[in-house]
């Protein structure tokens, strides 16, 4: 493999605070293009803050290391330039937008991103189109996508709707925080269906859970334990039948050091 | 406010070099407010009696009124006696082409999508085109006259329809109803004039935007809506782009009459030239906006959109006579910078099972204030009167304030009045949210706050809740940083 070509992600030594508490401690993380990367570890442990960073979310002061994607230096743009370069991230907590519907706010993004990567807009019958095909994919209600963005939606219905909206947006890396949390049972299996039908050679998923039945549906290629702001273990699917088998207390002693 | 009293002094002075002169075929009344300069408007328009004498009431009525200060605004004391109260028709500044006109307001003109015939004609290039406008008004006003309806100007209505005007003017607003509609009633330069004879629904919105006189006619305008029984219209006003046409005082007269079954739609986008970020310059919009539904089941619905105006005073009012009778007001108001608006409504309940509805949406950015304030009043046999009020506010940073004045009065047992108020912050976690989809930042507060506002935006008019929607996107730029 030509590692050149198909490095996608790159975080080295990151070091992030937020209020002058350090949170990430030296993390270091290599995604390629056409791997799914699951991210586990404890409450608190700092997955969501790695994710928001990679995003660009400004509360974070980034206090070391590096994060390169497709070869740019992301530190350098903002949160809606890394979103045009390909970025997407399904939050853990999603957001409500009243007033603006869902295909609104998507169509607005899309006319957006299409400016950066200087493409004509998008028509809007293909956009229709597009629309519709993408609402199979994720069995999304049609209703659900002309209301409001996320208002009133129950907690499964946001998250369906982060996932629909990553559909429509095909961004090349994909980071879902805790998308599967949530969910009930056939919730869990249509968006993870989703998500695979969405898979290529060409784009990467980093898949944060702290559950692996998820990952019996998207199967990782890697699994990473995130422990006191450092990746502190990586290994395949079998980490974290493991992680679930034992919980995390063999790694806190483990790394009790780590713990200050 | 020292910024903007050096800047009304300077307006006030400026108008002096003009020196005094009574010729009665001069452009330019010098300055001073006296029973010369009311006599002298009147005779300058070419009056009829009544008219005169009807502006010498409300002169000597307004002499013995105060100032009124218990609005949220700070202003500097207005010199009434400095104001030029007669300067039509007003030539613009001769600028000869775009070149000549500050970038800034193109890069404005530019981003609202207003062609740039018409960004000429708004910034005043002496152009010939604006005759578009004249034929377009001329084949219009032929097909309302069809059907009865009269459109024209106010000047135009005193000569021609001095019956009406008689009946109606001072009726939904006396003189005596406050200090700025005592002025306007002395010194109205001219304004809109519209009546719908019985049954007639007009078929068209009509626009001050087609009224080409409207452009120069600003300072004390006054209009007067009558729909007669059954009637329908929706009426448009103003001026979806920023006219440079600092430190005046606006003091503008609206009355409405809806007679039984009849409704009135008067929407208003209002985007007077603010002042810059600091304060400086900027329209002191004092506006009374009235109307009444005298029939059964008549109905009155005042939308704004508010986001001009270094200060705005204005609350859209209805009373509701007839009995079954509805009274709606829908409102956005947005400030940024040093803007001060305070602004809402009154619903005086008078009839049987009348209802009224307000909804007002206030943004506040920068260092600015946005004050709403409304009453609803329900008089003694006012059977089942029944009033919804919703007022949110929403802050953007944290120097802008925003505060609410509702103030309730039911003399009538079965009146229902039901209050809701929000106050929310515009979200980083909102904005965020959006950057994460690839809109920026400013595009992202544009997004959120049209859907803030969605409710009202959606009582516009097709064409103009576009416009609206680009003007608070641009009228917030450069609130978040
Ligand atoms: N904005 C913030 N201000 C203060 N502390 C923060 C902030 N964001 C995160 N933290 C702290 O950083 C630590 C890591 O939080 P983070 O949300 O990244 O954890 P997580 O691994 O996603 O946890 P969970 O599994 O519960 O979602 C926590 O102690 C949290 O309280
Ligand atoms: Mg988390």
């Amino acid at each position: 493999m030509n590692n050149e070509v198909d490095e996608m992600l790159e975080i080295k030594d990151l070091k992030v605070s937020v209020e002058g508490k350090q949170i990430l401690k030296g993390l270091n993380l290599t995604v390629n293009k056409g791997e799914v990367h699951a991210i586990m570890g404890p409450n608190g442990s700092g997955k969501s803050t790695l994710a928001s960073v990679i995003a660009g979310k400004e509360d974070y002061t980034v206090d070391g290391g590096s994060i390169t994607f497709n070869g740019k230096d992301m530190l350098e743009l903002s949160a809606d330039e890394r979103a045009k370069e390909g970025m997407f991230l399904a939050f853990q907590y999603p957001v409500e937008i009243p007033g603006v519907s869902t295909i609104n706010f998507l169509k607005t993004a899309i006319a957006e991103i299409r400016q950066y990567r200087g493409l004509p807009p998008m028509e809007a019958k293909d956009f229709l189109k597009m629309l519709k095909e993408k609402q199979k994919v994720v069995e999304i209600e049609a209703n659900l996508t002309g209301r409001s963005v996320n208002e009133g939606f129950s907690g499964g219905e946001k998250k369906r709707n982060e996932i629909f909206q990553m559909a429509m947006l095909e961004p090349s890396l994909a980071i879902l925080d805790e998308t599967d949390s949530g969910l009930d049972i056939d919730a869990l299996r249509i968006v993870a269906t989703g998500v695979n039908k969405l898979r290529t050679k060409e784009n990467a998923f980093v898949v944060i859970t702290h559950y692996q039945r998820l990952l019996e549906y998207i199967v990782p290629d890697f699994v990473h334990v995130l422990y006191q702001g450092r990746i502190v273990k990586s290994g395949t699917r079998e980490l974290a039948l493991e992680l679930e088998g034992k919980g995390y207390d063999w790694i806190k002693k483990e790394f009790a050091e780590l713990a200050v | 406010m020292s910024g903007s009293n050096e800047i009304l002094e300077e307006f006030v002075q400026g108008e002096y070099k003009y020196g005094f002169t009574s010729d009665i075929d001069s452009d330019i009344l010098p300055p001073g407010l006296n029973e010369e300069t009311v006599r002298f408007i009147s005779a300058k328009k070419g009056e009829p009696e009544f008219m005169l004498e009807y502006r010498m009431k409300a002169f000597r009525y307004w002499k013995e009124m105060k100032e009124p200060h218990w609005a949220h605004l700070h202003y500097p004391v207005i010199d009434y006696r400095k104001i030029s109260y007669y300067s039509a028709p007003k030539k613009p500044k001769e600028i000869k082409s775009l070149d000549e006109v500050d970038p800034e307001l193109l890069r404005t003109f530019e981003k609202l999508g207003i062609s740039l015939l018409e960004q000429k004609r708004l910034s005043g290039v002496a152009v010939d085109a604006v005759i578009d406008s004249v034929s377009v008004k001329t084949t219009f006003k032929e097909s309302l006259s069809k059907l009865g309806i009269i459109f024209c100007s106010f000047s135009e209505a005193v000569k021609e329809h001095p019956d009406l005007v008689k009946k109606y003017m001072g009726s939904v607003v006396p003189y005596t109803d406050n200090y700025f509609a005592a002025l306007n009633a002395a010194v109205f330069s001219d304004g809109s004039f519209c009546y719908i004879p019985k049954g007639v629904r007009c078929p068209m919105e009509l626009s001050t935007y087609f009224r080409i006189n409207s452009a120069g006619t600003g300072q004390f305008e006054r209009t007067l809506i009558i729909a007669d029984e059954g009637a329908y219209v929706s009426y448009l006003e103003g001026c979806t782009a920023p006219m440079r046409d600092e430190n005046q005082l606006h003091a503008a007269v609206v009355e409405i009459v809806s007679h039984a079954d009849a409704e009135v739609k008067y929407s208003t986008v209002q985007n007077w030239y603010p002042g810059d970020k600091d304060g400086k310059g900027g329209i002191y919009n004092f506006v009374t906006k009235r109307g009444i539904c005298l029939g059964n089941n008549a109905k009155i619905s005042w939308t704004q959109v508010e986001t001009g105006s270094a200060i705005t005073w204005k609350y859209p009012s209805v009373i509701l006579k007839g009995d079954n009778s509805v009274g709606e007001f829908y409102s956005i108001a947005v400030t940024n910078h040093m803007q001060q608006a305070d602004t809402g409504t009154k619903m005086t309940h008078l009839g049987k099972n009348t209802k009224s509805t307000i909804v007002s949406k206030g943004i506040a950015a920068g260092k600015s204030n946005n004050s709403y304030r409304g009453l609803v009043k329900v008089n003694r046999g006012a059977k089942n009167a029944r009033n919804f009020s919703q007022c949110d506010s929403l802050l953007m940073g944290n120097n802008c304030g925003a505060h609410t004045f509702p103030y309730i009065e039911i003399n009538d047992k079965s009146a229902q009045v039901e209050h809701e108020a929000t106050t929310s912050k515009i979200g980083e976690d909102q904005i965020f949210y959006c950057n994460q989809r690839g809109i920026d930042t400013e595009k992202a507060i544009g997004l959120i706050v049209n859907g803030y506002c969605r409710e009202v935006l959606n009582k516009l008019p097709m064409e103009f809740a576009v416009e609206a929607q680009k003007l608070l996107a641009v009228s917030l730029e450069g609130s978040v940083g």
